[in-house]
């Protein structure tokens, strides 16, 4: 680039016809819109962390059983109400790996409570890849080898045990497995229901469109928790906790769809009028066609982030439900079905640990709403 | 005279979407199998207790649960003649609690106002907190003060109501020796009003809508933000700056104003999340609202309890957002009169 003495600015390069004028001035400037989303979303922190928060929560879903050194259910009669155990590396000055101390219980009958003595003179290493009580990897290949357990005659009650001696960090990895896919049944029936009401009010119009209009107003106009308690009062309890765990996430699905119709149809109000969907429509393309291949690959990525936003308020849902003691019961393990036995003010103050689940719930409600976020403002690539 | 005829429309549009609620209630509390009379029937007919079953019977006509359930819906709200004649909802007969054995009217009793005060102290709570936050956050986006209000914010959004409500109460107690459960001291109940009544309702107020209040305020606050940051890069913002308006004044009089309007119309989101919080924290705190009853009701399927319940909480809503509706009609005179769509 020379700078002439008139102030235009000339390239000194030589011209050569076999330039090509239509070329990339950067190579990426035609990169497919997903990369752009991803470079996008890689810059919001926040949301990425989540993202792979959640994602390895998730992962964790099939191999809970190997991960928790106890089953859900396994009961321990000498530890009731343990408190949290540490686990420790150096016993009096010696690097002797991961070990935990043993405790013994003792009835305090003064405060009617147990007490725990902690005997610090016996360090006891824990076992690696030991058996224990049998489970099923992936739902269904029986095993019972486990990460980690606790040695003959110790326990490793990491986050403590329960009213009946379970532990508690093992039953929060097995609630993992019903709380997190709550959310996730649960938005699949609303993003069904939602984009159907929602395609078929905004494409037809017209009464179809008043009728469905109403039908999504009136819903969200009530509270949502009192027709979950309603509904999920309805489940009989004769039916087993997998039947119970499917209707409660399609009962907490079929109150959420309105919110999603509106938004579709609101984009189907202005997107029907495009020029591409005249012409398939000439063509002969079927409503259903039209919708499906026309019109919902639009904002397609958009529903999915605000699908990502509804999901904590399904888990939250459930979590409420079943510590009301409508929804899921034991022995299915959830968190709401954990946070029951913390109902009340007595166990918070005497044994604050049972609370602990409230922390999972907190931690994925965040990631979901962060990561909600970070899609929303990453899917406008062009937009800074 | 527009507004009159608007808030007429706005009233008869609110009564059909009740008559069609009381619809979709009807069917949700007759959907488990049975009712509480006959599976009291067949528990007096095995254990072998003849008169019981008589009286069981006789409530069974009484009531109309023998009829097909489209005849029992009529009778329930009042637009055909039961056993007793006319004698529904309209008419302001709100059905027999079979649980409790005495009229539902009576069983609610007192828990109806105090229902409308917690959630009216929420939404107040709600209000007082959300305005000033979100105007600061805004104000000083990107800042320290932001981050805060929108962590806490997130904070509360994520917590479940009823965990915060037991801490709440628990801490509550422990330092600042508030009282714990209830809406009232105990010495109370069932007096008439009186200043110490009221100073005792206040204090028991204060956790509750504390609690119920903290996500929907969250959630309002994170709106009024956006919503201000949008009128505040708009040119006649950077007008009132090149002028020399004060900041404080260059916020409150333009801005503000526009972004309130949303603010008020988010009311008819508010409400119902509102509403489903304060069943959830009554029924863990043990307030003496309609919450409580809503869940005994629904676990005995005491189905005219449960469905005048579900009614109210219904209504509330809806006059809620009807409010809100004109009251924005009034705020912003922008807004059309008449049908939406005309």
């Amino acid at each position: 680039m020379k700078k002439l003495p008139d102030g235009r600015y000339v390239d000194e390069a030589p011209w050569s016809d076999d330039a090509d004028l239509s070329a990339l001035e950067r190579s990426d400037m035609d990169a497919p819109n997903w990369v752009l989303v991803w470079r996008k979303f890689k810059r919001h922190k926040l949301g990425l962390i989540s993202g792979i928060f959640l994602l390895l929560s998730y992962l964790m879903l099939p191999i809970a059983g190997f991960i928790a050194p106890y089953t859900p259910n396994e009961r321990s009669a000498d530890y009731l109400y343990a408190p949290p155990q540490s686990i420790n590396f150096w016993h009096e000055g010696d690097f002797i790996g991961p070990y935990v101390y043993p405790t013994t219980a003792t009835a305090d009958l003064v405060n009617y409570r147990w007490t725990y003595e902690t005997d610090t003179t016996r360090p006891m290493p824990l076992q690696f890849f030991c058996e224990g009580d049998r489970y099923n990897l992936f739902g269904f290949i029986p095993s019972d080898t486990h990460l980690f357990c606790a040695p003959e005659g110790a326990t490793v009650f990491l986050w403590g045990s329960d009213r009946l001696g379970r532990d508690v960090f093992s039953r929060i990895l097995y609630g993992a497995q019903l709380s997190l896919t709550v959310g996730l049944i649960g938005i699949t029936v609303s993003f069904a229901l939602g984009i159907f009401f929602g395609s078929i009010a905004g494409y037809f119009g017209g009464k179809t469109d008043w009728v469905i209009n109403r039908a999504i107003e009136i819903l969200r106009s009530l509270p949502e928790l009192p027709l979950w308690l309603a509904l999920s009062a309805a489940v009989p309890s004769n039916w087993g906790p997998v039947a119970v765990f499917f209707i409660i996430s399609i009962i907490l699905g079929i109150l959420d769809w309105p919110g999603l119709a509106r938004a579709v149809r609101s984009k189907f109000l202005s997107l029907r009028e495009e020029e591409y969907v005249r012409a398939a429509e000439m063509m002969g393309a079927k409503p259903g066609r039209v919708i499906r291949r026309h019109l919902l690959p639009n904002f397609m990525s958009h529903l999915i982030a605000s699908a990502t936003l509804s999901i904590p308020a399904m888990i939250l849902g459930e979590t409420a439900l079943s510590f009301l003691g409508l929804g899921l019961r034991a022995p299915a393990v959830s968190w709401g079905v954990m946070l029951n036995d913390a109902q009340n003010l007595a166990s918070i103050e005497i044994y604050p640990w049972t609370a602990i689940p409230m922390l999972p719930i907190i931690f994925v409600v965040l990631a979901f709403n962060f990561l909600g976020d970070g899609l929303r403002a990453s899917l406008d690539p062009y937009k800074s | 005279m527009m507004f009159l005829r608007y808030a007429i429309y706005r009233f008869i549009t609110m009564l059909l979407t009740l008559w069609v609620v009381s619809i979709l209630i009807f069917v949700i509390i007759n959907l488990p199998p049975g009712d509480y009379l006959s599976n009291q029937i067949a528990e007096l007919r095995a254990t072998g207790q003849a008169e019981g079953v008589a009286k069981a019977e006789f409530l069974r006509t009484e009531y109309a649960l023998d009829r097909p359930i489209w005849e029992q819906y009529l009778i329930w709200v009042g637009m055909a003649p039961g056993p007793q004649g006319w004698y529904g909802l309209i008419q302001g007969n709100f059905g027999w609690s079979f649980e409790f054995d005495r009229p539902v009217s009576e069983v609610v009793g007192d828990a109806l106002w105090l229902t409308v005060l917690v959630n009216l102290a929420a939404v107040l709570f709600v209000y007082m907190v959300a305005l000033p936050l979100g105007v600061i956050a805004a104000a000083k986006s990107e800042t320290w003060v932001d981050y805060t209000a929108a962590f806490v914010g997130y904070l509360g959004l994520a917590t479940p109501n009823f965990l915060l409500a037991l801490m709440l109460f628990y801490y509550g107690n422990k330092y600042f020796d508030l009282p714990i459960g209830g809406l009232m001291a105990p010495e109370f109940e069932g007096e008439p009003m009186s200043w110490e009544k009221v100073r005792s309702i206040l204090v028991h107020l204060i956790v509750p809508t504390f609690v119920i209040g903290t996500s929907g305020a969250a959630a309002m606050m994170q709106r009024l933000r956006a919503n201000m940051l949008d009128e505040l890069s708009k040119p006649y913002v950077e007008t009132a700056k090149a002028k020399g308006l004060g900041p404080s004044k260059l916020l409150a009089k333009y801005p503000l104003r526009m972004a309130f309007n949303p603010f008020v119309a988010d009311i008819g989101n508010l409400l119902p999340a509102m509403v489903s919080g304060s069943v959830l924290v009554s029924v863990v705190l043990g307030l003496q609202t309609i919450g409580p009853s809503l869940l005994t009701a629904l676990k005995s399927q005491d189905q005219f309890l449960a469905g005048f319940v579900l009614m109210f909480v219904a209504l509330l809503t809806l006059i809620g957002t009807m409010i809100s509706d004109l009251l924005l009609v009034l705020l912003d005179p922008r807004i059309r009169y008449g049908a939406r769509g005309s």
